[in-house]
């Protein structure tokens, strides 16, 4: 659906917050305690001016795209990321080489790129959200910047993210050429009717390998563990979770639904990408002794259980990511931020050795972490199952029991690494990390996304009923 | 529109462009050059699009290619702007000695 | 199609083979007869100071870096002013906004110290 001056309330929203964080940067002494509070309320307040919307279900489109509710996803996980931020910038920023006004400028700024990805109408508001969420990105990855890892982390997230939208362009370009349109409906509609010529197949599957690679696909894997080991530990959380979703939320837009001939290879492209996926994260995830660097691992076999519902094509494909995403962004911010309260200085007390005793000395963070924890791992009654429910249902009507197998087998390989950690908190004895003076907001934020992972297990149907307003 | 070069030309032009910046950021190692070669890609996207939108005579294509340029611009700011932080932190920008985040 | 690129060769063709031309005549019937300050790099009759081999002040980067983000936003104003009449009042505030965000961004960079040389 074309953006109209309208329908764009949530852009202008969000980019007002933004200038407005701007203008406090400029006219104000000491920014950094006004902007972080500033920041809290502005996107709250974004979030329940964008809520009515949501009901009605606006941003929806033909191929089961929930736009609204991928802008409050975004919202909650830069929330929430702002949230850990305060304390984490604190501890590891001590120098002041930058403040956190300009990092909750550049995290508001990534959701008002992330937003117009979601709500894009052609591909030219698609590119500028792509471009507007990875240039922000790429600074808040190296956002410590006397941190070495950090820099490094920042230097190849950039040239590969760089690289990747070259080709992007190309593919926009091809499909641009061959369909004599940008709109983004356009060429949905010819992608579903089928029997294009091959440039146009060829740019579309240029446009795929690029989001591929944003949502850390195998084989365009490679930099998910670097980056995200090397960036601070809540910008590691948005990413996963936002930056995630946002180009999920394009691969929903543009490759659920498909058709012709050449709709069955570009099912079995993603069924590649999905299997590669599930098997390389679970597998490499199992060997890793940094807990940061697993979670990481572990996300690239959660993309390959997302792709599993994108592969199936079908609506209750599409619905499942959906799901997925919201499961997945308050567990994995859930468990990211309780790592950023134990993580210290200079990449200390990241390894699985660092939690023995974990739970003696900290039972609450250790509960919370342990839940968020099951409910990656998929066990029931946490969100995470659901999620990887629905998607292996959906995968299971499109005739890919193949993969639904696959799937469910290689979760069954993550429940050994995640449930490896919690032993590691509870059974053995040890000096764990600090978190001693946890900030109250941090908490509350972590018992929140605890709560909502519980009702996401206990009762799907409350986000299930929200996604089916897209219809 | 009429076009007195046939358009396969600017397309010739365009994959040329697009293959010889492939292989730049694969074959070379100093940062600043990967992201001159990257500029080129991007630019041999933006030749193809105004190529096709010439052809078509629709105003799409050249709108892009505003937007492509000044994202372009954007992302060498920020590219500069980080190998200068890691220049000054490790005294390299070559990425072989990108190699403290490994498993 | 290529006869249209005739013209254009010949020019090319004429342009290259004159710099070439003039260049090798003076250098083969002009007087040689160097001396010290001859030999001298030409720098519009200001004294060299020293070598131009020397690396750059990082500083130099930071203006270079914000001059083409400037720089860049004018492409947006061209398309604007060609269309102005047929755009009205529509386009006119719509570009009175992005200049305000293109200020408010300016007056960042202002006040974060990254206009100061020293």
């Amino acid at each position: 659906m074309p953006l109209t001056l309208e329908s764009s309330y949530p852009l202008i929203a969000i980019c007002s917050l933004g200038v407005l964080l701007l203008l406090l940067e400029i006219v104000l002494k000491k920014p950094d305690p006004v902007s972080y509070s500033v920041t809290i309320a502005g996107l709250l307040a974004v979030g329940v001016c964008i809520f009515p919307g949501l009901l009605r279900g606006d941003g929806a489109t033909p191929t089961g795209g929930a736009g609204l509710l991928f802008c409050e996803v975004f919202i909650a996980a830069a929330l929430l990321t702002v949230v850990f931020s305060g304390e984490y910038l604190r501890r590891h920023d001590s120098e002041r080489a930058a403040g956190q006004g300009a990092y909750n400028l550049l995290v508001v700024f990534a959701v008002a790129g992330m937003m117009l990805m979601a709500l894009a109408g052609d591909l030219i508001s698609l590119f500028l959200g792509l471009e507007l969420m990875s240039i922000c990105l790429y600074v808040l990855v190296g956002f410590l910047r006397k941190h070495v890892t950090g820099n490094e982390a920042s230097l190849k997230y950039f040239l590969l993210g760089a690289f990747i939208t070259g080709f992007i362009l190309y593919g926009i370009a091809l499909l641009y050429g061959s369909a004599g349109t940008l709109s983004i409906d356009a060429i949905v509609a010819l992608v579903i009717a089928g029997d294009q010529t091959p440039v146009f197949w060829a740019g579309l599957a240029l446009v795929l390998a690029g989001f591929a690679f944003k949502v850390g696909a195998f084989p365009f894997h490679m930099w998910i563990p670097d980056v995200y080991q090397g960036a601070p530990t809540p910008v590691t959380a948005f990413m996963a979770t936002g930056a995630k979703a946002a180009a999920f939320s394009v691969l929903i837009l543009m490759f659920s639904r498909r058709g012709g001939a050449e709709g069955l290879v570009f099912r079995d492209l993603i069924s590649f990408l999905a299997a590669g996926s599930m098997i390389v994260g679970n597998l490499l995830a199992i060997v890793q002794q940094n807990v940061k660097r697993m979670l990481a691992y572990s996300s690239i076999a959660h993309a390959g259980y997302m792709l599993v519902g994108i592969a199936s094509g079908n609506l209750n494909g599409s619905d499942g990511v959906t799901f997925y995403l919201v499961s997945y962004l308050f567990m994995n911010v859930g468990a990211f931020g309780v790592v950023s309260l134990v993580e210290e200085r200079e990449e200390k007390n990241l390894t699985y050795e660092d939690y023995s005793g974990f739970s003696a000395k900290n039972p609450l963070l250790a509960g919370l972490l342990a839940l968020f924890l099951f409910s990656l791992a998929g066990l029931p009654p946490f969100g995470g199952f659901f999620g990887k429910y629905f998607v292996f249902v959906a995968a299971i009507e499109a005739d890919l029991t193949w993969l639904a197998i696959l799937g469910v087998l290689s979760s069954l390989a993550g429940v050994y690494y995640y449930i490896r950690l919690v032993m590691v908190m509870y059974f053995r004895d040890g000096e764990a990390g600090r978190a001693e003076a946890v900030p109250r907001l941090v908490l509350a934020a972590l018992g929140l996304a605890a709560l909502i992972n519980v009702q996401l297990g206990i009762l799907p149907s409350s986000v299930i009923s929200l996604i089916h307003r897209f219809h | 529109m009429h076009l007195p070069v046939p358009i396969e030309y600017y397309l010739a032009l365009s994959a040329i462009m697009f293959i010889t910046g492939v292989t730049g950021v694969l074959a070379r190692r100093n940062a600043i050059v990967i992201f001159m070669s990257i500029e080129l890609m991007l630019n041999s996207a933006n030749l193809a699009l105004v190529a096709f939108s010439t052809r078509m005579g629709n105003d799409a294509g050249q709108i892009l290619v505003f937007f492509v340029m000044a994202v372009a611009a954007a992302e060498a700011a920020i590219g500069l702007a980080i190998v200068i932080a890691l220049f000054r932190n490790r005294e390299t920008v070559f990425v072989n000695d990108m190699n403290i985040l490994k498993w | 199609m290529l006869e249209y690129y005739i013209p254009l060769g010949i020019m090319i063709l004429f342009g290259i083979a004159f710099g070439i031309v003039m260049s090798k005549a003076s250098e083969w019937f002009g007087p040689k007869n160097p001396t010290d300050v001859k030999q001298s790099t030409y720098e519009s009759g200001m004294e060299p100071v020293k070598s131009a081999r020397e690396r750059v002040s990082v500083k130099y980067y930071m203006v270079a870096m914000l001059f083409i983000i400037f720089d860049i936003e004018v492409v947006f104003l061209y398309p604007w002013a060609v269309n102005f009449r047929k755009l009205g009042m529509f386009g006119f505030v719509e570009m009175f906004v992005f200049i305000a965000m293109l200020m408010v961004g300016y007056l960042y960079v202002w006040k974060k110290g990254a206009l100061k040389w020293e």
